[in-house]
This record gives structure tokens, sequence and C-alpha cells, in this order.
């Protein structure tokens, strides 16, 4: 299978950038002046956070055109993108408490941000019960590209409402219309960080599309699958 | 003045889920019932000396209405499983978005009549004066209402055809409720408090724009949760 071999290739390379950005982050990117080291998991969690939420968008798009072309490739891409889209919403919600007890004094409070955070990941998992509960896989794939369709609706309302509420979390430095208020070298450790966050996605979606595949394979030979 | 065929065969599917819900009646008596037993379960799970009760209002009616809009819109489509009734709405010569409009609008009024006998309750279990108050209070109520149950309408024709129907779908739906949910008991706060209008119209605006955008979604695409 080609494209897991391919997926597990650029998995692995991601995951030798990723000790590179500790590296860089911890030994050759100075430490922030009012945070001082909690702010290295800034090139974490914002990587994680961008994807989780770039994956829902991406599942909606693919649902889009699932239900106009009927193709199973584009189901099984929004499967792929919904199952990393949720570890990566996992790793942004376990990073951002470990960040906030020294920063804020708390793991959690009840700020926009963070329950809007908290909200995508149980979109996400609505989206992959939803899935695991019809077992007819031509409704299955329909079912999952109208929720998938709804999630991506949601997005920007989330945005919307993270500028109406009052709200703790601190504003976006990287992604907003002006420049990007971060000093050069933390920026390069961000971007790197990025890069590698990318690499990750595009690694663990390939190798869960294939696996996806297979599965249907093994269904259609008349075997049980996993 | 003839209407077009869409809103006539869309308030002929309304009319026969209304009738059924009249005639039958459990399923509103269940309702109503279900309200004032939540309503009471707020009641003891607070402390009434040390949070006043106009601060803790909002979220009680909001939390019960929530409560109540799920259990109905479960029964929305359940409905149409009997007897394969389903299959012989979708056989009838009238457009999916039709049917899509007459489950809405049959929900629509099934957790309207819940919210009018849940207000005046919260009004007298939670002493507050809501009378004053009246008109902006409904309005935010029905922004809210045609937000989510336009969602719930659509999610419950999906979900009443899985495993763990009943489960499943206060699981899908909760996340897209939360947001109308959080800027309505906003928007209430700021009512009970006596604020000026001028202070929720950024929460109406928000509440209007999910409507539209949900309400034209779900009709685009109600069309692929049924069919075969």
């Amino acid at each position: 299978m080609r494209l897991l071999r391919a997926g597990r290739w650029i998995t692995a390379i991601a995951l030798l950038g990723l000790a590179g950005v500790y590296v860089r982050a911890l030994v050759y990117t100075p430490v922030e002046r009012m945070q001082g080291l909690a702010q290295k998991i800034f090139y974490l969690h914002v990587p994680a956070a961008i994807w989780a939420e770039t994956a829902m968008v991406l599942v909606g798009v693919a649902s889009v055109f699932y239900l106009f072309l009927k193709d199973p490739r584009l189901d099984r891409f929004a499967h792929a993108t919904a199952e990393v889209g949720t570890v990566f919403a996992v790793l942004m919600l376990t990073t951002g408490p470990i960040w906030g007890k020294p920063i804020w004094g708390t793991w959690w409070t009840w700020d926009a941000r963070l329950t809007l955070a908290l909200f995508l990941f149980l979109l996400y998992v609505g989206y992959l019960l939803l899935r695991s509960a019809v077992a007819d896989p031509a409704s299955r794939a329909r079912f999952a590209a109208v929720l998938g369709i709804c999630g991506m609706a949601l997005v920007p309302f989330v945005h919307l409402s993270v500028y109406l509420f009052r709200t703790l979390h601190p504003m976006p430095i990287v992604l907003k219309p002006s420049e990007p208020s971060l000093p050069g070298s933390m920026l390069a450790t961000f971007a790197l960080s990025w890069g590698v966050f990318t690499l990750l996605y595009l690694g663990f979606v390939l190798q869960r599309y294939a696996l996806s595949y297979l599965n249907e394979q093994l269904e259609a030979a008349g075997g049980s699958s996993a | 003045m003839r209407l077009p065929d869409s809103v006539r065969h869309a308030w002929a599917v309304a009319a026969k889920d209304l009738l059924v819900e009249f005639r039958s009646r459990t399923g509103i008596l269940s309702a109503a019932v279900f309200v004032v037993l939540v309503l009471m379960v707020f009641n003891f799970g607070r402390d009434p000396t040390a949070i006043p009760n106009i601060v803790l209002a909002p979220s009680i009616l909001w939390v019960t209405f929530t409560f109540s809009a799920i259990i109905a819109l479960n029964r929305a489509f359940q409905l149409e499983l009997e007897n394969q009734a389903l299959d012989g709405l979708l056989l009838a010569p009238i457009g999916r978005s039709s049917i899509y409009l007459g489950k809405l609008v049959a929900n629509l009024v099934f957790v309207a009549i819940v919210e009018v006998i849940g207000v005046p309750l919260v009004a007298l279990f939670f002493n507050v004066d809501l009378w004053s108050r009246i008109g902006p209070l409904a309005g935010i109520i029905a922004l809210a209402t045609i937000g989510f149950v336009a969602v719930g309408t659509l999610f419950s024709a999906m979900t009443v055809r899985t495993r763990f129907a009943e489960l499943l779908l206060p699981v899908v739906l909760l996340p897209f409720m939360i947001l109308p949910l959080a800027w309505a008991t906003l928007a209430t706060t700021r009512v009970f408090a006596g604020r000026p209008l001028s202070e929720i119209g950024d929460w109406l605006k928000m509440l209007a724009g999910y409507d539209i955008v949900f309400v034209v979604l779900a009709l685009l695409l109600f069309p692929a949760t049924v069919n075969e």
C-alpha cells in the first residue's frame, strides 16, 4: 500500500522535526520576559490549535464535495481528517491548561476561547460517534457529510463569539489582520513548528485514509472490520 | 390569493404532525411535566441565600428550554418510524424541502408551547418580574429557538435511524446549541437586570445570523438525510 508507506515516512520525518522544534525552542529561542519558560508551550499549542480548526473546515469542504460527487474517497478523507483533528484538539486542550496553571493560576476557566475549544473537540466526537452509529456505508457517508458541513458553518460563529465575549485568553498574535507582533526568532521557531505540524497532519491523514481503504476492502471481501 | 405549492405542502406536513400530537397529547403533556420537574430540580440545586434569584433565573430558563427542546426533537421523526410512515411521506409528490419546513414548523409550535408553559413558571418559582420585559424576552426566545430547532430538526432526521437514537441526538446537537444558548442567556441576563435594549443588540444580531445560516443550510442539506 503506497499511501500507507508514504504516510509512515512523512510521520517519521515530522516526528524528527518535532524533536528539532523542541531543541530550537528550548536552546535557540529567547525566553519570554513576562511568562518565562511557560511560554515555550506556545510552539506546540498554537500550531495544534490552528490545525484542529483547519481540519474542521477541511471536513466541511470534503463533505460539500462528497454530497455533489458521491466519491467515496472524499468521505474517507473527511473521516481521516476528523480523526486527526480530534487528536490535535486533544493536544490543544491538554497543552492549554498546562500553560494556564502557571500563568493564570488555574487549569481551566470558563473563558470563551477555552469553552469554544472544548466544543470544537465535542463536535469532532459527535461526528465520529455519528459515523460509528450508522451501519450502512452509504447513509453513514451522507449523514457524516451533513454534520461535517454544519460543523464548518459553526466555525465562523465561534470566531465572532471570541471577539464578543470578554476573554482571558491572549488575543491572536500571529494570525491577525495586522503584522504578527512576535520577535523574529520566536516567529521563526513558530513557523518551523507550524511546518512540522502540517507534516504531522499529512502523515496521520494519509495513514488513516489508507487504513479506511483497507478496512473497506476487507468488509467488501466479507471479513469483519476492526 | 393562492400560496405557493411548497408552502401549502409544508403546512400539510406540519398540520399532520400537530394533529397527531393534539389527538394524543402524550408528548406535550410529558414535556410540560418535564419542564416543571426540571425547574423543581433547580430549586433544590441552589442555595437561595447565596445567589439571588434574578442572577440565576436566565440560566435556569435556558437550561430548561434546552432539555425540553431535545425531548421534543427526539420525537419529531420517531413518529414517522412506525409503520414506515417516513417512506409514505417521501413517496408523496411534494418537495423534500417542504417536508423539512413542515417538520420545522411542527417542532417550533411544539417547543413554543413548552416555552409558553415554562416562562410563567420561572417567573412564579423564582420571583422574577417578567411582565414588564415580556417583549424583549419573547424576541430573544423566538430568535434562539428558531436557530436550534432548525439544526435539531435536521439532525433528528439522521439520528432517528441510528443506533442509540435518543442518546446520539443530544451528543451531536448540543455543541450546536451551546452558542445560541450562550448568546440568549447573556441577553436574557441583561433584560432581567433592566439594562437598556441597546446592550443586547450584538447578541440579537448573532442569533439572527445563526438562524439565517442554519435554516438555509438545513433546507439544502435535508434531502441528503432522507434520499436513499
